[in-house]
């Protein structure tokens, strides 16, 4: 797989970017490290401020994953952004949960209740 | 309740060839009627188990091998995950859900195994590993 291919649907709301992830599996540790770097680039390259990480397609993700979207709210906190992860089906609810990272992200139902207020 | 059916294979350091051994489980517990909330913790344990015994345990090592057992009937699987690495001990990786260890790496994966699991037992050593999930169980 090229590291130019894409893992992610982008969109333009206005100025709030949201993200699709493509995979319904992230659990790949090569298609993390690709993942993690698209969506790092959005900050640091593209210094995008408001971005809605959808979750949709997600069916399946691993520890390893939830370390890049920590890395990523890092990131995006220290460009003074904000970040909002949304559509995530209840199976991935739990794994956020278990691991107490639904407090740590700010979680939205869906894409409009993600896109209002941002 | 079925007789149980007994695997046992081992291959060397690559998440692939995990991977394959993964799938080949997950779809023997479709097969016998799990549950797909129990199929999804189960295929996210083996995921974690089997990314920890090739990375942190046998340091993806080509020369090191990976050895999966397994049992399954119709109302429980049980997997053992054996590497061949110095093992570790358990109560030494940190609580991920502490605030001063949220953005570090470790842990998260053996969370996510005892809370999605009936079962979850290292060895004395730390270089084994088995779950089990119990069909139906009461979550903890």
């Amino acid at each position: 797989m090229s590291a130019g291919h894409r893992r992610l649907d982008i969109e333009e709301v206005g100025d709030i970017t949201v993200a699709k992830f493509v995979d319904k599996k992230i659990l790949d540790e090569g298609n993390i490290q690709i993942i993690g770097n698209q969506l790092f680039s959005l900050v640091e390259e593209e210094a995008r401020q408001k971005i809605i990480l959808d979750f949709s397609n997600v069916e399946y993700l691993s520890s390893a994953a939830l370390g890049k979207l920590i890395t990523m709210d890092k990131k995006v906190k220290a460009a003074k952004g904000k970040l909002r992860l949304c559509s995530v089906r209840p199976d991935i609810y739990e794994v956020f949960a278990i691991t107490k990272l639904n407090k740590l992200f700010d979680m939205r139902e869906n894409k409009e209740k993600a896109l209002e207020g941002m | 309740m079925s007789n149980p059916q007994e695997f046992d294979v081992t291959f060397p350091s690559d998440t692939a060839q995990g991977r394959e051994v993964q799938e080949r489980i997950v779809c023997m517990m479709e097969e016998q009627g799990f549950a797909p909330r129990d199929v999804f913790g189960v295929r996210l344990a083996l995921e974690e188990a089997l990314v920890n015994a090739i990375k942190h345990g046998n340091k993806m090592d080509p020369t090191k091998n990976v050895r999966v057992r397994w049992r399954l009937d119709s109302e429980h699987i049980h997997v053992s995950v054996e590497d061949e690495g110095p093992g570790f001990d358990v109560s030494q990786v940190p609580d991920p859900t502490e605030e001063e260890n949220i953005d570090k790496p470790g842990g998260r994966g053996i969370m996510l195994m005892r809370a999605f699991m009936s079962l979850v037992e290292y060895n004395e050593t730390g270089n084994r590993l088995t779950i089990e999930k119990r069909k139906d169980a009461e979550e903890n």
